[in-house]
């Protein structure tokens, strides 16, 4: 079985690069907008958007909680200088606070939840203000585990890096010159103090973007990555997690009345007319 | 007999007819200054590839009375002209189709055989089939044209080849697909070892042009070529750059390799048929 994920950088950035810089201009817009959070996946958006658009024309949006981890908003002013690009630091602590504290059952997954959409507030707002594009920040594991809040970190006008594997993510990041405190440091959605992706998913990047490939990519049953000597708990989890986190990656369906219906019968592409 | 071949390969709008003519008109007065026998366009260059619903309304009926096409033929005095358009027959079928213009005349309309309907493909719920593939004549010899899908099929380029075709004319719309530890995509590397491949085993010119850009998600990685019928590479268009690439083409080189290599003289087309007879049901064994 073939589970090199290894990848051109040069050839990946060129590809990527384009697609941000053609996306934009061909609406009339010259610049992004993204919520840099000091982990791996927004710095690799932010240095592909630099790269493609000008740092000028990019604009880096910090947005810490109160419990944020303060070396992970260090690496983002980190990568903020090394690139130049613009940047705004907006608090949501004062923001989140009400809702959460508004109910005594809250718990973490929810008030995780809240923070998440908050900042897609914060971001769609200076997306106007600044006259920019939210470039999102999702990759192709996370998209595909379901790992995201939906309407929070999955909205964006465009995921340049969601066909890439976190593996994958982890190496053209090097590439580009992430710093290696952010390319090393465990990945976190840093919802709560403590928190580690690979804690709450129960499985490693390494295994289970292994798996994703072979499933999604290569097309394996998951009865023959059984009998090749997968873990039959491990590869059943992923295959349920794949199927039960669908509704995140699909706009909601329109319950169709008429003869043509938006999303069935009434088909265009997003470009459309540019 | 010498002549100049121009690939073109740039970001179409998607569904804006208008614009893209414009285009077109840019890189014909840039490609007639360079002295170009022949323009080939990508697939679909008038209109953009994904289309959906818009197949319908960018769809042309190809005579002198479409003001788009009349302009088209009035540029193809002085130069030959290959593009890509959506076809619309008298009978109302729309076909993803190009068109070989000359000296103010259509002279050959190809609908495409194959439209691929897997994967991320969809042509066959918004285009009808073509259901022909021949020959034509022009001033450089008898050509034949083929679109993306067509190419992936070994049989429309060897019966062109069998109906005299010793220039074979491909435009597609590529998406790029497959990355790897590799320098190019998958998916260049596939179309261009049998771009060399066709020009070798039928000893011809194959010239094809692919388009760039991106329509949503997908890239185009246009890498147009032209292989002669030695097989060797004569140009390459960078990938994923807009360009207009100009290559001169010896057509004497046909003497040469079909001297050496009498692939087309030992082609044994009465097996063929009849092992396609009795293959296909027509004859007992």
């Amino acid at each position: 079985m073939k589970t090199d994920l290894t990848i051109h950088t040069e050839l990946a950035e060129k590809i990527l690069t384009g697609f941000i810089r053609t996306e934009l201009h061909r609406v009339g817009i010259t610049k992004a907008v993204l919520g840099l959070s000091g982990g791996i996946d927004s710095a690799l958006s932010l240095y592909l958007s630099a790269r493609s658009l000008g740092p000028e024309n990019v604009l880096a949006v910090r947005m810490p909680y109160k419990t944020s981890a303060p070396d992970t908003l260090a690496d983002a002013q980190t990568m903020i200088d090394d690139l130049g690009v613009q940047s705004l630091t907006v608090e949501i602590t004062d923001m989140v606070d009400p809702l959460i504290q508004r109910f005594e059952d809250m718990d973490k997954i929810r008030a995780g939840n809240i923070m998440a959409r908050m900042r897609m507030i914060v971001l769609y707002d200076q997306s106007a203000a600044f006259k920019g594009l939210v470039v999102g920040t999702s990759n192709k594991t996370e998209i595909l585990l379901g790992y995201s809040t939906i309407f929070g970190d999955s909205a964006a006008a465009l995921q340049p890096i969601g066909d890439l594997y976190k593996t994958q993510v982890r190496q053209l990041s090097r590439a580009l010159g992430v710093p290696d405190s952010v390319t090393a440091k465990a990945p976190s959605a840093d919802l709560w103090q403590g928190q580690t992706d690979e804690g709450d998913l129960g499985f490693t990047y390494a295994d289970v973007d292994q798996l994703l490939y072979l499933l999604v990519d290569q097309r394996y049953r998951p009865e023959d990555l059984v009998a090749e000597g997968y873990d039959p708990q491990f590869v059943e989890e992923v295959v349920q997690r794949i199927r039960r986190n669908h509704f995140k990656r699909v706009m909601p369906p329109i319950a169709k009345l008429s003869q043509r219906t938006v999303g069935y019968d009434f088909l265009y592409l997003r470009d459309w007319g540019t | 007999m010498k002549i100049k071949i121009a690939l073109a390969q740039f970001n179409t709008k998607l569904g804006e007819v208008q614009a893209n003519l414009a285009t077109h008109l840019e890189l014909i007065a840039e490609a007639k200054q360079q002295g170009a026998d022949l323009l080939i366009f990508p697939e679909l260059s008038l209109t953009g590839y994904v289309l959906q619903d818009l197949a319908v309304t960018t769809a042309i009926q190809p005579d002198q009375n479409d003001p788009v096409f009349n302009t088209l033929l009035d540029a193809s005095r002085g130069i030959d002209l290959m593009v890509g358009f959506v076809h619309e027959d008298r009978r109302h079928r729309f076909y993803i189709a190009s068109a070989y213009l000359a000296e103010g005349k259509i002279v050959h309309i190809h609908n495409k055989v194959y439209l691929p309907t897997y994967g991320m493909f969809d042509e066959g719920r918004f285009f009808a089939w073509g259901d022909s593939v021949r020959a034509f004549d022009t001033r450089f010899g008898r050509m034949g044209m083929l679109i993306c899908e067509d190419f992936w099929h070994a049989s429309l380029p060897y019966l062109l080849w069998l109906d005299g075709a010793d220039i074979l004319l491909f435009q597609s719309a590529s998406p790029g697909r497959g990355l790897t530890a590799d320098p190019r995509l998958s998916s260049s590397t596939w179309v261009e070892h049998t771009n060399r491949a066709y020009a070798g085993l039928f000893t011809v010119f194959v010239a094809h042009a692919n388009r760039v850009g991106y329509e949503d998600g997908l890239n185009f990685w246009g890498g147009s070529t032209i292989f002669d019928p030695n097989g060797d590479l004569v140009v390459r268009a960078p990938d994923f750059e807009t360009s207009l690439c100009v290559a001169e083409i010896d057509l004497n080189q046909f003497h040469r390799t079909r001297a050496r290599l009498p692939l087309l003289r030992d082609e044994r087309t009465n097996l063929v048929q009849s092992e396609l007879e009795r293959i296909l049901g027509n004859h007992e064994d």
